[in-house]
This record gives structure tokens, sequence and C-alpha cells, in this order.
């Protein structure tokens, strides 16, 4: 498939090769492994929401829990890093396992209940009774693992599996079966697809790449609360990146990542009293002018953006 | 006399209750290959729940729906289009964002009922929708989307296609189109089963007609014998006319 090996070459590898070799000419690291993340969550959010059209508004919940699968694989059972990080997406994938009967809701219901089964986990998690397996609301610290340099090398590791499903997504007849799903389910079944199980892997993948995601959050950080891993700030930022650069495509999310976190921590930095307005304006304009996103400016040409 | 044709599709006793509202209260047909069936009746009289419990978006409350001699009803859709079994709708339901192109090869790919190989190209060309193939469908018309809708349940090559109101909002020239390739599809062993409110449409192509009436059949034959029996001219027009 020449479509394929183009999008790999011309967006996912030097996308790679970029955030590879940043970390040894820019010394902010954490800034640099901030945007590695949210490279990998945006994605998430397009795999779900681009290509099967639910707005994961707990979205962080995959995230968290696979920062506190990681937390307690180190804790308890002294597992290595890279180990402990693969449990993070198990346990992502199990929770959206779980998850699975809130696709049977639609539109907002289904954004609200995800939000709410988001905020759910981080009670569980947080709950001073399970202070012996979670450490609670008292957060953990995890400094034998501790291995900035490591964790993000595994980050740029999840990152290129995120776009690799999402190349697949937008290259291949299963992708095409998912977005069929997102604009008419009952028309997509009597087109032989089995809606049901098409929605459950995107859900799941989705699940995945965050799981994986927060488990090298926590590798990287070592020391959070669960109120840092479950901020609501990531599922927000994921879903406006990706809608500000344009959901179903490759280049999209990673065009709202870089332009609006890019933004953010340059307004953050300089004049941070304004961020907020500024930043507020930003998504009002987006949202009153390019609903679709960025590229819907190619798009509506009639050009096709990968 | 020949001898009975075999039953692709048979229909007992189906019952489909919305809450207290039996929409289809005992409903039974048989439809063979190669036959075009008229389902008709007045508004409400269950036509659209018929075409809906036989294409899998509603389980059958009661009675059994047969394909092939083989229970389906309540079977889920995807599973259905895989038998043979496939339809319109009333209101064209295509992928809007996708192209005309992939909204045909979904369903090829995924939902295809047959083994022999299915030219797309022509599928395209012979429904006029060849010059429109990379737009998104969207951008169609109405009779467009139809079309594309009929072409897409094509793609599939069932054995069994459901036409819910396919010539509704049809000019002339496109009635009479759309009916010549109904009767070409019916000629190569598909069996077909419109559900139309135009009465000349259903005469121009219908082999039998079935009339439906609250959620039952009340007459079976040809619509010309049909327009003769007092009930069913009494469930179309009121009792006075029924003398």
């Amino acid at each position: 498939m020449p479509d394929t090996l183009r999008h790999y070459l011309i967006i996912a590898v030097p996308l790679l090769i970029v955030m590879a070799v940043l970390p040894s000419v820019y010394s902010n690291h954490l800034l640099l492994f901030n945007f590695v993340i949210f490279f990998i969550l945006a994605q998430g959010v397009n795999i779900i929401y681009g290509f099967t059209g639910y707005l994961p508004f707990g979205y962080v919940g995959f995230f968290g829990a696979g920062a506190y699968g990681f937390a307690i694989m180190v804790m308890h059972l002294n597992a290595p890093a890279p180990l402990a990080v693969l449990v993070g997406g198990a346990v992502a994938v199990v929770l959206g396992l779980i998850l699975t009967p809130l696709l049977r809701l639609a539109g907002a219901y289904f954004s609200i209940a995800n939000l709410a089964a988001a905020l759910a986990v981080l009670h569980l998690v947080a709950n001073p009774a399970l202070e012996q397996i979670t450490k609670g609301p008292y957060g953990v610290a995890l400094n034998g693992t501790f291995n900035p340099t490591m964790a993000y090398a595994g980050g740029i590791l999840i990152l290129a599996l995120t776009l690799g499903i999402v190349v697949y997504l937008k290259n291949s007849s299963f992708g095409l079966a998912l977005q069929a799903v997102r604009e008419d389910s009952f028309s997509a079944s009597m087109s032989g697809v089995n809606v049901v199980k098409m929605r459950t892997v995107a859900w799941l993948a989705s699940a995945l790449v965050a799981g994986l995601a927060g488990g090298v959050f926590a590798w990287y950080v070592s020391v959070f609360y669960p109120d840092n891993v479950f901020s609501a700030d990531f599922s927000i930022f994921a879903i406006v990146f990706a809608l500000f650069g344009g959901v179903a495509t490759i280049s999209g999310p990673l065009i709202g990542v870089i332009i609006l976190y890019g933004i953010y921590n340059l307004i953050g930095f300089t004049t941070p009293q304004y961020f907020q307005l500024i930043y507020g304006l930003l998504i009002m304009a987006l949202v009153l002018f390019l609903p679709a996103g960025l590229v819907s400016l190619a798009t509506r040409r009639g050009w096709y953006v990968p | 006399m020949s001898p009975e044709p075999e039953r692709l599709l048979e229909v007992s006793g189906v019952v489909k209750r919305f809450g207290g509202f039996h929409a289809l209260d005992g409903l039974s047909f048989h439809v063979s290959p190669g036959e075009i069936l008229g389902l008709v009746g007045p508004n409400g009289s269950g036509k659209t729940t018929a075409i809906n419990v036989i294409s899998g978006l509603y389980a059958p409350d009661a009675g059994s729906v047969s394909f092939l001699r083989s229970p389906v009803g309540g079977m889920a859709s995807h599973k259905l289009v895989h038998l043979g079994i496939n339809r319109t709708f009333q209101v064209p339901k295509p992928f809007m964002s996708l192209t005309v192109k992939q909204n045909v090869e979904v369903a090829h790919t995924y939902g295809n009922a047959s083994d022999k190989a299915l030219p797309m190209a022509d599928l395209l060309e012979r429904f006029h929708l060849a010059e429109v193939a990379n737009r998104p469908a969207s951008d169609l018309t109405n009779v467009q989307q139809k079309t594309l809708d009929l072409v897409r349940a094509l793609a599939t090559q069932p054995k069994l296609l459901l036409l819910d109101e396919l010539a509704a909002g049809l000019n002339p020239t496109e009635l009479d189109w759309i009916a010549g390739e109904i009767k070409t599809l019916a000629q190569s062993g598909l069996a077909i089963i419109v559900v139309e409110h135009l009465m000349g449409f259903i005469e121009q192509i219908t082999d039998r007609v079935i009339v439906m009436n609250a959620g039952k059949e009340i007459f079976e034959g040809t619509l010309a014998v049909a327009v003769t029996v007092p009930e069913v001219v009494e469930v179309f027009l009121g009792g006075e006319h029924a003398a």
C-alpha cells in the first residue's frame, strides 16, 4: 500500500526523528516530554472521536489508570519500569472493557457518562481506605525507577505505536468501516460491518495508547498525586488539540498540538496574565470559523489531507 | 401447473409491539427468488416496520422469519447482510462525509454475500454515479443519494432486496428508468420487496402484492384484483367507497 508508506515517511518518521533528536539540542526536557504525551493523547482522541464519533470527555481516566497501573507494579512488585508501562496499558484496556457499555450511549450522553466514569476511577484511586494499595490521596513517590532519559525514549516508542495505529486507520478498509459506523451505524451494519465489534476495537485501541502514555508519564515524573494524573486538563487539552487540527486525519491532531501547545507554553512563559484570554479567544474563533479544524482549510478546497 | 417455486423468505405470524401499539400483528407472507413483491397499505399499516424486522433493525416479539429455510428473526443486521438480505431506506442514509466510491467500497468489502466478482465501476456507471464517484455523499441530490443507497445494497450482492419507498420523489423519467433496473435485477434471480405509495409504479413492476392494514396482510394477489376487493378499497379510501 504505497499511501501507507508515504504517510509513514512524510509524517510519522520525521516527527519521531525530530522528537528523538530535540532533547540533545533543547534543554527543557520536561516540555518536550509533555509534547510527546500530548501527541499521543491527541491521536488517541483522534482514534475514538475522529474515526468513530465518540467524544471522550473522561479520556484522562485511561491515562490515570495507566499511571497508577505503573505505580502499583513498581511499588508492590518491584517490576522493571518498561514492564510496568505495559501493565499500565493493560490496566487501561481492562478499564476500557469495563466501560464498553457506555458505547451504547450517543453524543453528549456518552461524553457525560465517560466524564463521570473518569471521576469514579479518580475517587477510587484517591480513596484513603485504599492507602495500602494506591497510597490514596497522599500520592506516590517512585524513586527506584526514576530515569527521565529512558522514560522519554519509552514515550517516543509509544508515540510510534500510536502513529502506526492512526496511519493504519487512515489507509485501511477497517478505518473506512469505522468512519462508516460514525456516519450512520445502521447503514454501516447494512453494509455488513459488525458495528459493536468495530467500535469496541477502536475504543480499546484508544484506551491502550492513553494507558501506555499514563504509564510512561508516571515513570518520567515519578512523584505524583491522583489529582495530577486524573486532571481534567489532560482530557480537555487532548480533545481541543485534536479538534483544532482536524480529526480523522493523521496530521490534524499533530498540527493542533504543535500550534496550540506551543502557543500555550509561549504565552505561559512570556505573558501569563493574558494567557487564558488569548487561549479562550483562539478556541472560540476555531469553533466559530473552523469547526472541522485547521485541515478543513485544505479539505474544503477539495485537497486531500493525510 | 408448474410446481410451487422455492420460498426464499417466509414471514409467519410476526408480531412487533411498541409499548401497547401493535405495529405488526401477525403478519405472514413469503417471497420467491426472482419475484417482485409489492407491500402496500395506508400510512401506519406496518410496511416499514416489516422491512425493519426482516433487515434486523428490530427483533420480532412473536412469530418467525426464515430465510433460505433457516430462522433469522432477531439476527443482527450485519449477519443478515452476509446471508444475502439488504435494503434501502425511506430517507436515504449514505455515509455523508465519505465519497460515493468509499460508500460502496465499505459495503463491498464488509458485506459481500457472494463469491462472484462484482465490477464496482460498472455498477456506478449503470446507476449514473460514476461522474460523482469521488465526491462526498453529502454533495449528492436526494435522488442520487437514493440510488447510492441502492448501489450500496447491491454491492453486497444480495439475494433479497428490500426497497423502502425508493420511487418517492423521482420524476417520471427517473421512475421509468429505475423500474427497468429493478426488473432487470429480478430477472437475474434477485427477490425484491417493494414498499411504495405510487400505485402506478407498483403496477408496473410487481408480480404480486400484499395489502397491509393495522399490521396484518388483508389481501394477497395481483394489484388488478386487489382494487376489486371491497376490504382493500375500504382501507385505502374509507367505508363509503367500498360498496
